[in-house]
């Protein structure tokens, strides 16, 4: 039975000490949070995500009130009444679409600096799976809200992309029609991916970004030479004054404060995107109408998804949605096929160097290609990208195995 | 100093990936097409036209260009102008799919050479005449006029008239009214193809507005018979200028069989003028955010300016000594 | 040290404060972004034509989503009024009697909203009685909408109007409007 002195104030430090612990939550959570000294700005991606996931939350809200998950009414209502209506309506639809389309960069800059640095083995798994989980969460996110204007790209991106789940030669058309509610994307279509978007998928990024965070506690944040130290000695070198010597520092304040420096910086270029070039997160075709009845002379995905929908492409049905489906999947195996022990930034560790611009390289090209037109050269490249990346994933357990221990 | 490195090459791949995905993709999407600057000289048609018909573009154009060197009359084409004012009046019905404008404006928006093309041959003017085949079914709405007005002098005087006449203070939407509305809505503009959406009420007994219902029957036998003459209903231009870049609307405009060959659309013949005043308000009505946008920018840039200075010195003050 | 630690407080106290002036704009946005629509403002308009309606018979329109209650006034209501308003306020004036009416042409008309002052509920007219009774509290208005039974604090609310030859523009404000405001007659709705 915990004590509660009857004299404390209500809300006073101790009153409120005794009822939540608010010195050791404190404590554990930012104070004597320890992270390494020894990183760089990449750092403070996982901060600039968060902030990112919080600011398409708060425009999204204001985007909420005014629209209408309603085939004829949710275009107008995006295009005329949030545009030209509400106040400031214009700001948060720009915001959110910037919003959506750069935190994908944030989110691939984030893994790769996960890749290049080793931090997702040797206790760190479970960090990398969750971050992945939180991946395809965020493409389920982007995809919902992408139907959500109701325009060309909306529908036509619907149409594909929710057929991929016929599964080629298996026909499976009631699969597809169970997934629309309708033969084709029509009103209930539109209304179950607004819930999605709205609802459903927004709380389970909340629930696995909180698992993502726990996930970090124990194996500790890695470092820029992935170097093992003793964070309770460090921490104890801290605490005595030796700021300088120790391995460590505070998550909050030092931590933060640069988190906070680099967030700036960030937000800087993401409102100079909001305001002064926003039209790369909007396609020109979406802002057509929905036409069952037209299909637009080109589709394509938005930026983030052309790797992989340039790994379907050049195949034949049924073996592309395999790539498809391995494009996928593969990354959540990462941790388990290199298999060196070593945690060490990438330019250390021999073939793993190369495989790592390769990969990287490829998946730049995979991109390209998937906007591009499929024909002549354009169709060659992406194929034999298409495989290059299949190919590199392959190797990657063969010349990690063969990897001197550092 | 490190940092500055690493920060270079996620900057680098970024803005190759940018590269890759916008200007290098979209360049490739849609070839490029150049416009001819507003200048109806028949260049583009000669150019465009199949081998059999290059001779009668050519004749055409040419005919055009003698007529544009004639002084016109504006008094005597006033007097010649009585002949078009038959169909071209305030309220005309539509006639062969399309109603005729009321060239209110006529002068100040439309160019000289293309008034005088439009009256010697609608079809060839307009650059559509491959909708009305030799020995075929339907002919040009505007047809007759080619046995109307026929001397070029009488051609001459008209535009004259025009030009001196039914010209003046044009605002934006006056321009895109005379020059697109009769076939293109906009209903962020709350116009149809018959003009402005008049103001009706419902009735308080039945909660139904007899007035818009059957405002909205009107538009539909329009939109019908539209799409019936042209093979489509012309899309609505609401937020056309996002739908399509500017580069596009200008060339599309001045010439739509250059971007999309076998388009029903005619060639407007819109001038400098008539250009900028339509551009205007496709622009008001497809992007009113424009000037807000403009105005709060700076101000939130310099806003995360500054935070970052003062986030730079709060940061350097709290890792002091940890280096 | 001690010098040290107030300018890191300064430097963060500096940010903090920075950084909840940008929190004050993005509220403001947001308080903007609450606010009526524009087309919702501009739709607050209704045009009534005065000359449809007959005496001591009850016309409901509707200004703004709410009930407006029309009453052209009898010859033997005019009268009435005069012993209703020596009632409650002592004076006899004709004038004053005829404060609550709206003059159109030669008739008088009471325009007012059909919402009982107390709570909000719609009255209900008796044209024998020539007397409004909300049935939510028993509330009791006469044929002007003055009060004469309690428990609602004051007389029907009268929209703003504007008096246009026969016509009477519901949203704008006339003179005759903000000379009732100016004398206590009726409040902004």
């Amino acid at each position: 039975m915990a004590h509660f002195d009857e004299n404390a104030k209500p809300f006073s430090h101790k009153w409120m000490n005794e009822r939540l612990a608010v010195d050791t939550l404190k404590r554990v959570l930012s104070t004597e949070y320890w992270i390494p000294k020894n990183i760089n700005f990449l750092w403070a991606m996982g901060m600039v995500l968060a902030a990112t996931f919080g600011v398409l939350l708060i425009s999204g809200i204001f985007l909420l009130m005014y629209y209408q998950p309603n085939t004829h009414l949710a275009f107008d209502s995006v295009n005329y009444t949030i545009m030209s209506e509400v106040g400031y309506g214009w700001l948060w639809r720009h915001v959110h679409a910037v919003g959506a389309s750069v935190v994908f960069l944030i989110i691939y800059i984030h893994m790769f600096t996960g890749i290049y640095y080793g931090s997702y083995k040797r206790g760190r798994e479970l960090i990398w799976l969750s971050g992945m989980l939180l991946f395809v969460l965020f493409s389920a996110e982007a995809f919902s809200g992408y139907m959500l204007p109701w325009g060309q790209m909306s529908y036509w991106a619907g149409m594909v992309i929710t057929n991929l789940f016929s599964g080629g030669s298996l026909h499976a058309n009631g699969l597809v029609e169970w997934i629309r509610g309708d033969y084709v994307p029509g009103q209930a279509f539109l209304n179950r991916f607004f819930m999605l978007h709205v609802l459903l998928v927004p709380l389970a990024i909340i629930g696995v970004i909180v698992l993502h965070f726990g996930t970090l506690r124990i194996p500790h944040v890695n470092n820029q030479e992935g170097e093992e130290f003793d964070f309770e000695e460090s921490a104890e070198m801290y605490k005595a004054g030796d700021v300088k010597h120790s391995k460590v520092i505070p998550f909050s304040p030092v931590f933060l404060s640069k988190d906070i420096f680099v967030m700036g910086i960030y937000f800087i270029i993401f409102f100079y995107l909001v305001f002064y070039h926003f039209e790369f997160a909007m396609d020109p075709v979406n802002f057509d109408p929905a036409n069952g009845l037209k299909t637009p002379t080109h589709i394509y995905p938005e930026w983030y998804f052309l790797w992989s929908y340039e790994i379907l492409r050049p195949f034949s049905t049924n073996v592309g949605l395999i790539a498809f489906a391995f494009a996928q999947m593969i990354f959540f195996f990462l941790p388990f096929l290199d298999r060196s022990p070593n945690v060490a930034p990438a330019k250390r560790r021999g073939l793993f160097n190369l495989w790592f611009w390769a990969l990287l390289i490829d998946m730049i090209v995979l991109t390209f290609m998937g906007k591009l037109p499929p024909e002549g050269i354009w169709s060659t490249v992406g194929f034999v990208a298409a495989l290059t990346f299949i190919g590199l994933w392959i190797l990657l357990p063969i010349i990690t195995i063969k990897e001197k221990k550092l | 100093m490190k940092e500055l490195k690493i920060f270079g090459i996620v900057a680098v791949f970024t803005l190759i990936l940018y590269w890759g995905v916008e200007p290098f993709a979209h360049s490739q999407m849609h070839k490029h097409v150049e416009g001819h600057g507003l200048v109806y000289d028949g260049k583009a048609d000669i150019k465009e036209a199949s081998k059999d018909r290059k001779e009668i573009e050519k004749k055409f154009w040419n005919d055009v260009a003698q007529i544009s060197k004639l002084k016109g009359d504006p008094v005597a084409g006033e007097a010649t102008f009585a002949m078009c004012a038959g169909c071209h009046m305030k309220g005309a019905a539509n006639m062969g799919g399309v109603t005729p404008p009321s060239l209110d404006h006529a002068g100040a928006i439309y160019d000289k050479n293309f008034l005088i093309a439009l009256i010697k041959d609608p079809a060839l003017a307009t650059n559509v005449a491959h909708k009305y085949p030799v020995g075929g079914t339907i002919a040009h709405p505007m047809g007759p006029v080619m046995t109307m007005v026929t001397a070029p002098q009488d051609i001459a005087n008209v535009v004259a008239y025009l030009k001196a006449k039914k010209a003046g203070e044009v605002t934006p939407k006056e321009a895109y009214i005379e020059a697109c509305s009769r076939c293109h809505a906009n209903r962020y503009g709350h116009l149809t193809q018959l003009g402005e959406i008049p103001k009706t009420k419902s009735n308080i007994k039945t909660g139904q507005d007899i007035g818009a219902l059957k405002y909205k029957e009107k538009v539909a036998e329009e939109q019908a018979s539209l799409a019936e003459y042209l093979g489509t209903l012309p899309p609505d231009l609401s937020i056309m200028i996002r739908a399509r870049n500017e580069h596009f609307m200008h060339v599309f405009v001045e010439n739509p069989q250059s971007e999309l060959p076998g388009t029903a659309m005619p060639r407007t013949g819109l001038d400098k003028e008539g250009m900028e005043k339509v551009m205007a308000y496709l622009e008001k009505t497809g992007d009113p955010s424009k000037p807000k946008r403009e105005a709060v920018g700076p101000w939130v840039l310099l806003f995360f300016f500054i935070f970052s200075i003062l986030a730079y010195l709060w940061k350097k003050s709290m890792w002091k000594g940890h280096h | 040290m001690a010098n040290d630690t107030k300018r890191r407080d300064f430097m963060g106290m500096a940010l903090g404060g920075f950084t909840a002036l940008g929190g004050l704009g993005a509220l403001y946005a947001m308080k903007r972004t609450w606010d009526p629509l524009p087309s919702v403002k501009a739709a607050g308009f209704t045009t009534l034509d005065m000359t449809i309606y007959k005496e001591n018979e009850l016309a409901v329109e509707k200004w703004r989503g709410k009930p407006i209650f029309v009453l052209k006034q009898s010859k033997e209501m005019l009268d009435t009024e005069n012993k209703n308003m020596s009632l409650l306020t002592g004076k006899t004036t004709e004038a004053m009697d005829k404060k609550r009416l709206i003059k159109v042409g030669d008739a008088y008309y009471m325009v007012c909203v059909g919402l009982c002052t107390h709570l909000g509920c719609i009255p209900g007219y008796t044209p024998e009685d020539k007397s409004f009774l909300c049935a939510c509290h028993g509330g009791m208005y006469d044929d002007t909408g003055m009060v004469t039974k309690s428990p609602p604090p004051r007389g029907l609310d009268i929209p703003p109007f504007k008096i246009d030859g026969t016509k009477l523009v519901l949203g704008e404000e006339g003179p005759e409007y903000k000379k009732m405001l100016a004398d206590g007659i009726t409040m902004p709705v």
